[in-house]
């Protein structure tokens, strides 16, 4: 039993999927790190973030269809996440990263959103909220690790320099979405270096897409370690087609 | 290096209208993370409106070997509490 | 049992101020004069608890990357957090004895402070979830309402606020098994196996028989304990029968049946061996379970260094900031975090 994606784009859905596979994705992430936090007190706070996270991609999934079967049987290509949120958890300094990157962009997404009068309006007045924490959250670790020890600065760049080029990514149009992503991109590099700029980092260089042309996340274009990450969160719901849990 | 962080006590106030009360405590680098760590693990049942942070070490407390001194003098004077006074049946908004 | 054999007049004063204090049900709090056994007693078991916590976090995460439906799955990340969330609790409460949680964690990723072993044994299916919401965290309960009038005023506060928030983990073990034991046959069989497997070592761990336990009796005399680990697992066997039966699974017992005499279920004997073993630390998960979480615990220290260093930073930034006229925007911006924060203290 696969379920398909509606092919004939009736205008949120494309969106729809793309945020909420956005959400999805980075919540199962971070529901990786369960048993594994740096600290007690961080293992309580990634929760919640994943939380919030896993909240926001039930409404969105469940605006194009069930909720589950969007999320456990389609195939790798049908999902419609960026390649960031996707990207293997790696040190902590990787998560904050990943973090700090996506949050911004999903806040000021959020915030425009929120603003308009569109069929996602009332999530994003909630998820804005959410998202504003979600920025301060890996703003202050970002700063921490990047004006911390010598070991944490290295390790906060090093993680910076190797997510930058999944960051362009996010400020492609899509279908249903009614942003205008290079004003949104602006405000995104601002906000990023007014907070590397008190952690006392650089913005990293180089390309910020890949070299790829047939583009990415958007497009049902992954990462190979994406594969395995749907391999581990479907395979119970797919060994027992039919069932309820 | 030290990967130790202090101590702080963490007071939340559940409702406007109403003092801040002691919820717990719990360890932090600094303020800022430390109201953040309160948020998130005392608050995370919609519990609180606002959070004030302590550094335990910060606290000075009244010594229980010195509970008779402090607290003793105050149980004998029942003339501050309204019950002590007898008025006439009937008389109201007294 | 005597508790202790006080040297001077003056300790026997405060021993017998003590025992009074406890034997009318006065909470103790973390200032008051207290026997030393008496807060070796509560570190040791405010400790072992904590750990229970944070190890019990594995045998549950386990599954979180696999949850079958995204209900599920955010019910039970909001479980495993709370278990961190509640060693934070205990943890805490323990420090108000003046043992921090380092030392505490340094015990246990030594091994010379144990956890509950029920969390050495591994979690096979996603039945396995509900096995342990049902029956573990259901026996947790049963040992820990009483603890919510420990003589100890910080445990049991930690306590009565663990008891709230954990009165959402049983139940959604229980519909997460009645979910399975009334769906496909598959499901059914998964669900069944599960509870065969956590049936007995959840009965363990209300700890050894009365005569055997090595703590019970001064534990009582000290109300840290309020019932004998007898009686608590009498009480929970009574709990669980009839809601085994509403679920439609068999317990792995056929020696249970109601005893009308007594008022009781009658239940068949434990094999004692397998627990000591596991406690021992030839149970199926123990090395594992101190592996992972040593190891989040070493892979975490830069994080935790890097912090501690930052805020060191931003400490002598402050310091220097009123005789430097260039303060650095950093020191600023914390400086105006403070005033807020005092603002705020005012309104």
């Amino acid at each position: 039993m696969t379920a398909t994606v509606p092919t004939t784009a009736t205008v949120p859905a494309t969106a729809a999927l793309a945020l909420g596979d956005d959400a999805l994705v980075l919540s199962h992430r971070l529901g990786e790190w369960a048993g594994h936090a740096p600290v007690l007190e961080e293992e309580v706070a990634l929760a919640n973030i994943a939380l919030d996270l896993l909240g926001q991609a039930r409404v969105l999934l469940s605006l194009v269809g069930d909720e589950d079967e969007l999320a456990f049987l389609r195939e790798e290509r049908a999902f419609r996440n960026l390649q960031l949120v996707e990207q293997p958890n790696g040190d902590f300094a990787h998560t904050i990263a990943r973090q700090l990157y996506f949050s911004l962009h999903q806040h000021l997404l959020w915030t425009e959103l929120a603003a308009g009068d569109g069929p996602f309006a009332p999530l994003a007045a909630k998820a804005v909220k959410e998202t504003a924490y979600h920025v301060d959250h890996a703003a202050q670790w970002t700063v921490r690790l990047g004006d911390g020890t010598e070991e944490s600065t290295r390790r906060m760049r090093a993680a910076l320099d190797a997510l930058w080029k999944y960051t362009g990514e996010m400020f492609q149009p899509v279908d249903g979405l009614d942003v205008d992503g290079s004003a949104l991109e602006q405000r995104w590099l601002a906000e990023l270096a007014e907070v590397l700029d008190r952690a006392r980092l650089s913005l990293p260089e180089g390309p910020r897409t890949g070299a790829w042309s047939a583009g990415a996340g958007r497009q049902g274009l992954h990462t190979e370690p994406f594969g395995r990450m749907l391999a581990e969160m479907q395979h119970l719901h797919r060994s027992h087609p039919g069932a309820s849990w | 290096m030290t990967q130790n962080w202090p101590l702080w006590e963490v007071f939340v106030r559940s409702r406007r209208g109403l003092s801040h009360t002691h919820a717990g405590s719990l360890h932090a680098p600094d303020a800022e993370m430390a109201l953040r760590n309160a948020r998130d693990l005392y608050t995370r049942r919609n519990e609180g409106v606002s959070i004030w942070v302590v550094p335990s070490a910060q606290i000075t407390a009244s010594s229980p070997d010195e509970r008779d001194p402090f607290f003793a003098p105050a149980a004998d004077k029942p003339y501050r509490h309204p019950t002590f006074y007898e008025i006439p049946e009937g008389v109201r908004h007294l | 049992m005597v508790a202790v054999t006080p040297e001077t007049g003056q300790d026997r004063a405060l021993a017998a101020a003590f025992e009074a204090a406890v034997a009318a049900d006065e909470r103790v709090e973390p200032r008051d004069w207290m026997p030393e056994e008496y807060r070796a007693s509560l570190v040791r078991q405010m400790a072992q608890h904590a750990h229970s916590e944070i190890i019990g976090m594995q045998p549950e995460a386990n599954w979180i990357t696999r949850a079958p439906s995204l209900r599920r799955k955010a019910i039970l990340m909001a479980k495993v957090q709370d278990e961190a969330g509640h060693g934070l609790y205990l943890y805490s409460a323990a420090e108000t004895l003046g043992t921090s949680r380092d030392e505490l964690l340094d015990k246990l990723h030594s091994g010379r402070q144990k956890y509950s072993s029920i969390f050495n044994y591994p979690t096979l299916t996603w039945a396995d979830v509900g096995a342990i919401g049902w029956l573990v965290d259901g026996a947790a309960i049963t040992n820990q309402v009483p603890l919510c009038r420990c003589s100890y005023g910080p445990y049991a506060r930690a306590m009565v606020r663990i008891c709230k928030e954990e009165s959402f983990h049983q139940r959604q073990g229980y519909e997460l098994l009645l979910a399975l034991s009334k769906g496909t046959e598959a499901q059914h069989a998964m669900a069944q196996d599960a509870v065969d497997r956590w049936w007995w070592p959840s009965l363990m761990m209300f700890g050894p028989p009365d005569d055997e336990s090595a703590h019970s009796a001064q534990s009582m005399a000290w109300r840290i304990k309020r019932h004998s680990n007898d009686e608590l697992r009498q009480r929970f066997v009574d709990i669980a029968v009839p809601q085994s039966e509403a679920l439609g699974l068999t317990l792995p017992d056929p020696d249970i049946r109601w005893n009308e005499e007594r008022g009781h279920y009658d239940f068949g004997a434990i094999d004692w061996t397998e627990f000591w073993e596991v406690l021992k630390g030839n149970g199926p998960c123990n090395e594992q379970r101190i592996t992972q979480r040593r190891r989040a615990h070493e892979e975490g220290a830069w994080v935790r260094e890097a912090a501690a260093a930052h805020a060191e930073k931003q400490a002598r930034a402050h310091a220097e900031a009123p005789a430097q006229a260039d303060a650095d925007a950093a020191a600023d911006a914390d400086a105006d975090a403070h005033a807020q924060q005092h603002e705020e203290a005012r309104v």
